[in-house]
């Protein structure tokens, strides 16, 4: 393999864990305060591929890029409200099934409404700009996930560690009572939750559509259950692990077809799973008590 | 109050199960209201998944040669011809219970499908239910092999990756990298036959790739092909992966010319793709402007004619162009129509007979079978696309 064939490569790694990283940290958060799995993740950044297809058609791109946040905002935000803030008191494997339930419902909610075919993800003329640097080529969208997305996790960060509304959210992962009895608002905390992991996954689904350009009802899961392993690989909870797996898998995932194994690329990322499962169930992040949140 | 507002909603929704059911055992075979009697044809394609575009340009042609002929005299009764359509939607399990359910519909004669790999893994459904079946494009041979009951209207793979090798050799073309799709018995068993026919040509195979389906990022697989820089690609694959492969392709700076096999001739992989499309080949069974016979040309004008009159027909076409896959659809279809007349019965055996034998003018071409029920074709079109058009480019006849 040349070299510059190896910074190619790199490069689509690293620009596919970063969108990875985007959507594996809703995961992670969601954990961290509900011990919930959100099933329903994968299938939020779907739609969000959806939302840019239809707001394209009558907006331009700069307007279709807040209108796709704030509506997967929205519906992330309605979720949480209607299927699992009901079953706040319920067991949690009950809460994980309205989970699954409410993943099911958008994917064929989404079939019913724009059919199973796969959609042409728009051109967001920018983003599509080829940028050659040597024998590298590649369009901008590439070379901007990653940095965006270390821009992001680094704000991310900074609000939990360093603002008021970061600390309360810290006390909640902690210890959900005895913050209600401190005065935090349980359900403000919880939307604010859902509102940062669905803004996250709607900026990952630009990103990662832009890259591959079409959307199927279907688009999400794959994707999903990658960062969902990238959260637990990370250490489930933690918004650093989460990051860390999800540029793990994306670049492990590209070297391997790489190499010439591109049958067992997927089968790798699950592998991994299990193995991390079996020898290091808190992830490698996991033990860091204090970035859980 | 509210135990009263529960058992009302308990009890319409009883009703309304009731009335579902009512309706839903089909008609007793062969005896509708009208007295008129009825042969049917199972319709076998794919209109959802990764080939739903291309089946439902297939479902076009079928539709079209209904409206043509909706009726069919045996032995001096006039029967009406129902088309029974089921969607398999481009997926391999899915298509034996839904070919099952044809079977179970009691068709006489089913046409199917677009993709390969559906129609062999419904083949031994309908052989084991003893109905014949034609495909209209399915091009790999273990469609109709060792199947006593498959035809098939269209050209094989073996036959298309020899075209395109030789085109891409006429070309100037000395090193090729092939893409396939892992598991797509089309994809791998085209790109396999390229390679061979390539390789016999005196050309070099410089890398071999294989994604997995539903795939959407090609990055990887396509660094490595840039690597070992080809004169041309050989990349046979579905409607929805083309445009993704194009424009990844070019997006990494691969200048080779990109070719592909007859699922590529659709406007969709033009739309997707824009003007990293340009210059793509590909071989097909049917060419709209080539109208060296009469049954051709009729057949195009009555065809547009036919998807202008239904907006969703055009939407779904993709404009007003007529796809090859919706030319063999309408030569299937017709195929199946004479044999039912040649057999002079709605018994499937006795239509699997007639059809052994029979010579029909289609619209892509006379068809005959051989003893593996293929039909007897030896030309190929070679389309490129320039100026956001399938242009025809010429013919290729290999024995």
């Amino acid at each position: 393999m040349s070299f510059v064939t190896f910074v190619q490569h790199c490069l689509t790694g690293v620009s596919l864990g970063g969108a990875y990283a985007l959507i594996a940290i809703g995961y992670s958060m969601v954990y961290g305060i509900l011990l919930l799995i959100n099933f329903a993740h994968a299938d939020i950044f779907m739609m969000a591929g959806y939302f840019m297809i239809f707001s394209i058609s009558s907006f331009p791109w700069q307007i279709s890029i807040p209108i796709v946040i704030l509506g997967t905002v929205l519906l992330g935000v309605l979720i949480e409200k209607m299927a699992y803030m009901p079953l706040r008191s319920a067991p949690r494997m009950s809460i994980m099934i309205s989970a699954i339930g409410v993943s099911y419902l958008l994917q064929n909610l989404a079939t019913y409404l724009f059919s199973a075919l796969p959609q042409a993800y728009p051109t967001i003329p920018p983003l599509k700009q080829q940028i050659r640097i040597g024998g590298v080529s590649a369009s901008l969208v590439t070379f901007l996930t990653p940095v965006l997305t270390v821009i992001l996790v680094f704000l991310l960060i900074f609000l939990l560690r360093k603002t008021k509304i970061g600390m309360a959210m810290r006390a909640v992962s902690k210890d959900y009572d005895t913050s209600k009895l401190m005065g935090i608002k349980i359900n403000n905390i919880i939307s604010l939750t859902f509102v940062i992991g669905s803004t996250l996954a709607a900026i990952g689904s630009i990103l990662y559509f832009t890259d591959r350009m079409s959307v199927t009802p279907f688009s999400g899961v794959l994707p999903g259950l990658k960062c969902f392993v990238a959260a637990v690989l990370g250490g489930i909870g933690s918004v650093p692990g989460a990051v860390i797996g999800g540029f793990l898998i994306g670049l492990s995932e590209t070297f391997l077809v790489a190499l010439g194994y591109s049958t067992y690329s997927d089968a790798f990322t699950f592998l991994l799973l299990i193995l991390i499962l079996l020898f290091r169930p808190t992830g490698l992040m996991g033990e860091n008590l204090q970035d859980k949140v | 109050m509210k135990k009263l507002s529960i058992l009302l909603v308990v009890f319409t929704l009883i009703i309304a199960l009731v009335a579902g059911c009512a309706q839903a055992p089909s008609k007793p075979a062969e005896t509708p209201a009208d007295g008129d009697k009825v042969i049917r044809i199972g319709i076998f394609e794919p209109v959802t998944g990764e080939n739903g575009g291309g089946g439902f340009q297939e479902v076009l042609g079928i539709r079209y040669g209904h409206e043509k002929f909706p009726t069919i005299d045996i032995n001096g009764e006039t029967y009406t011809i129902e088309l029974v359509e089921v969607d398999n939607k481009s997926d391999k399990t899915e298509a034996v219970t839904v070919a099952a359910n044809l079977v179970s519909r009691q068709v006489s004669v089913v046409i199917g499908s677009y993709g390969s790999g559906v129609s062999i893994a419904a083949g031994p459904t309908f052989e084991e239910a003893q109905i014949p079946a034609i495909a209209p494009s399915a091009t790999n041979p273990q469609v109709t092999e060792g199947n006593e009951f498959y035809f098939r209207v269209c050209f094989l793979d073996p036959f298309q990756g020899k075209v395109m090798a030789t085109y891409a050799i006429e070309n100037g073309a000395k090193k090729a990298a092939v893409i396939t799709q892992l598991g797509d018995d089309y994809s791998s068993g085209l790109g396999n036959f390229f390679l061979q026919a390539f390789v016999d040509l005196g050309g070099e195979i410089v890398s071999e790739q294989q994604f997995q389906t539903n795939q959407t990022d090609f990055k990887a697989i396509l660094t490595n092909i840039k690597a070992e820089e080809p004169d041309v690609i050989f990349a046979p694959s579905s409607i929805a992966t083309a445009p993704l492969l194009i424009k990844q392709a070019r997006e990494l700076g691969i200048t080779a010319q990109i070719m592909a096999g007859d699922t590529w001739e659709n406007q969709a992989i033009i739309e997707n793709a824009g003007e990293d499309a340009e210059g793509v080949a590909l071989s097909t069974f049917f060419d709209e402007n080539d109208t060296s016979t009469p049954l051709a040309g009729e057949f195009v004008t009555g065809f547009k004619e036919f998807i202008k009159g239904n907006s969703e027909y055009l939407n779904k076409n993709g404009g007003e162009g007529v796809a090859a896959v919706s030319a063999l659809g309408y030569d299937a279809y017709i195929t199946a129509y004479e044999a039912i007349k040649a057999a002079q019965s709605v018994d499937s055996v006795a239509i699997r007979d007639a059809l052994k034998t029979l010579e029909v003018e289609g619209v892509t071409g006379a068809i005959s079978f051989d003893e593996n029920g293929d039909a007897k074709k030896n030309m190929a079109y070679i389309k490129v696309i320039e100026g956001g058009q399938f242009k025809f480019d010429k013919t290729v006849i290999t024995e």
